[in-house]
């Protein structure tokens, strides 16, 4: 099935320059390999399309059972270059919760 | 154990937020962030118009409201509000509250030092593009290095009630006096990576406590009284976070998750001056009602250079904002927003970008936006940059004619045109710590 990985996880982002980063972190513990598997950097960066020009990195945290992406090149130059009304990617976290992933029913009770 | 608290996330802050933390229930510490990275340049432009000025100018008024309570209780505060002025922040503090003793560190401000840095081979370049320094040079208008704890430690040493600093690492504040009580040295890594950790949780204050915070917000208790957020800190390392009892918010892992992420990198390599932290080495265990513990964190030595943050020039900018209503307010605000370039196109103008977004139905999201059919209103946001002052303030001059000349509904222009405003841009680079040197002083 279908969902919003907003089932799955909780997020935070915010900035630094130009770089947006979102920390994704599993609502429960089983949700943790979901991630790894579903939210990939790939993926993440084709979901932001032309709001993220540069690269976009994963880092992993086992222990919060959460993931950081790191994307460059993501605020129209951040701070205060920006035009942008969220110039410091405060929204990007429930922009990446608004992705949408395939999971078994299996996963999401179990 | 000790309770550090910190009650201002940035400048602008809930003003009440360190009041209730002082009043709420029992603190030893009381830290107050004031930097954020572009605030430098602000103050360096104060003070250069006056130079009594170029510090946060809420400091010394909260000091003298908290005063009494602070000397009874004990509380000492430590605050990086002095900005590129800590000297003239301290003395208002004097004025103004002449029963505290205060204290200042000094030694981050590098902006006479720069060309002396440079000539000795270290090179400033961007540390995100990469990009040398000779281009911005002549633009530059503040330059400060992130100090870490151990002067603010020794700050502490000489007794003082306030300690007031210039650029230093935010968590540091929340550091320093762990150092300051538990005698921690230079290369306790791990304990100096657990102190780092729990200053970084909440040194943007209520983001600790469930403010800003996804999961579950809508039953989020008592936005407003949220608590801001205590650190109570052991002597070997491990840390609860927590807030006063009967304030709103909560603390749980979830709410100290989010703000561990906030902001950072590789989670492996957390930079700041004192310790390399490693976030994957965290343990959370939930530690009562309201109240989770950090512990397990390790520390690798700290690096042999430090952040600076150095602010230029980079030009010119203005947001300009009109309101459409139904019907067809999206297609009003398109036939609009192409109206402006179109007429910007024809004059002798020069753009970096002119940027749209319509407001309610894009502006944040993009192409992420859910779909809007037909929307009520849309607000259409222009912004334009340009290294050409004049060009901007033209700009300006062309969203308000539309009023007259373009599609009906045109409403919402009430505050006038927009203001051009200069763009202060923001370079971080490193800078070896041998050529940094903080020291302290007490202020009479």
């Amino acid at each position: 099935m279908t969902v919003y990985l907003s089932r799955l996880a909780h997020a935070r982002s915010g900035d630094k320059g130009d770089i947006s980063n979102v920390g994704l972190i599993a609502k429960e513990p089983q949700f943790y390999g979901l991630l790894l598997r579903e939210v990939t950097a790939e993926r993440v960066k084709a979901h932001f399309g032309a709001l993220v020009k540069g690269r976009v990195t994963r880092y992993e945290l086992p222990n919060l059972r959460a993931l950081n992406f790191v994307m460059e090149q993501a605020l129209d130059g951040g701070g205060t270059i920006s035009l942008r009304t969220d110039a410091q990617g405060k929204t990007h976290g429930a922009a990446l919760l608004a992705m949408k992933i395939e999971v078994s029913t299996d996963e999401l009770t179990h | 154990m000790i309770r550090i608290a910190n009650g201002q996330g940035f400048w602008g802050d809930w003003l009440e937020g360190p009041v209730r933390l002082v009043d709420g229930g029992p603190l030893d510490y009381l830290t107050l962030d004031y930097l954020a990275e572009v605030t430098m340049s602000i103050l360096q432009k104060q003070r250069r118009r006056d130079p009594s000025l170029g510090y946060a100018r809420d400091f010394p008024p909260l000091i003298a409201r908290i005063g009494e309570r602070i000397k009874r209780s004990r509380i000492r505060v430590i605050a990086n509000a002095g900005g590129v002025n800590p000297v003239a922040c301290a003395r208002e503090v004097r004025r103004l509250a002449p029963q505290l003793e205060v204290a200042v560190v000094l030694g981050d401000d590098i902006l006479s030092e720069i060309d002396h840095l440079l000539q000795a081979g270290q090179e400033l370049r961007n540390m995100d593009t990469g990009a040398p320094i000779a281009g911005i040079r002549e633009q530059i208008q503040s330059a400060n290095v992130y100090i870490g704890a151990f002067p603010l430690a020794e700050a502490l040493r000489t007794g003082a009630d306030v300690v007031i600093t210039g650029r230093c690492a935010d968590a540091a504040l929340s550091l320093a006096p762990m150092i300051h009580e538990f005698g921690w040295k230079e290369d306790d890594w791990d304990l100096l990576a657990g102190g780092i950790v729990a200053g970084h949780v909440i040194e943007c204050s209520t983001q600790a406590t469930g403010g800003n915070c996804h999961l579950d917000w809508q039953s989020t208790p008592d936005f407003a009284h949220i608590g801001f957020p205590i650190i109570e800190a052991s002597a070997n390392g491990d840390m609860v976070i927590t807030k006063h009892a009967g304030t709103g918010g909560r603390v749980t892992q979830g709410t100290v998750k989010e703000q561990l992420l906030y902001e950072i990198g590789n989670p492996a390599q957390y930079m700041t001056p004192d310790v390399i932290a490693d976030f994957r080495t965290i343990q959370l265990h939930d530690d009562g009602h309201d109240r989770v513990r950090i512990s397990g964190v390790q520390g690798q030595p700290r690096p042999q250079q430090l952040k600076a943050s150095i602010s230029y020039h980079y030009g010119w900018k203005a947001v300009g904002t009109l309101v459409y209503s139904a019907p067809e307010a999206l297609a009003k605000a398109r036939v609009a927003d192409g109206m402006v370039r179109q007429r910007l196109s024809e004059l002798p103008l020069h753009f970096e970008k002119i940027h749209t977004e319509f407001f309610g139905v894009n502006a944040c999201h993009a192409h992420l936006a859910s779909r809007v059919d037909e929307p009520a209103e849309v607000q259409l946001r222009i912004g334009a940059r340009s290294g050409d002052r004049e060009s901007i303030e033209r700009f300006t001059r062309e969203l308000i004619p539309l009023v007259l000349n373009g599609p009906p509904t045109a409403t919402g222009y009430g505050e006038g045109r927009p203001q051009a405003r200069e763009i202060v841009a923001y370079w971080p680079a490193l800078v070896l710590r041998s050529a940094v040197l903080p020291r302290v002083e007490v202020v009479e």
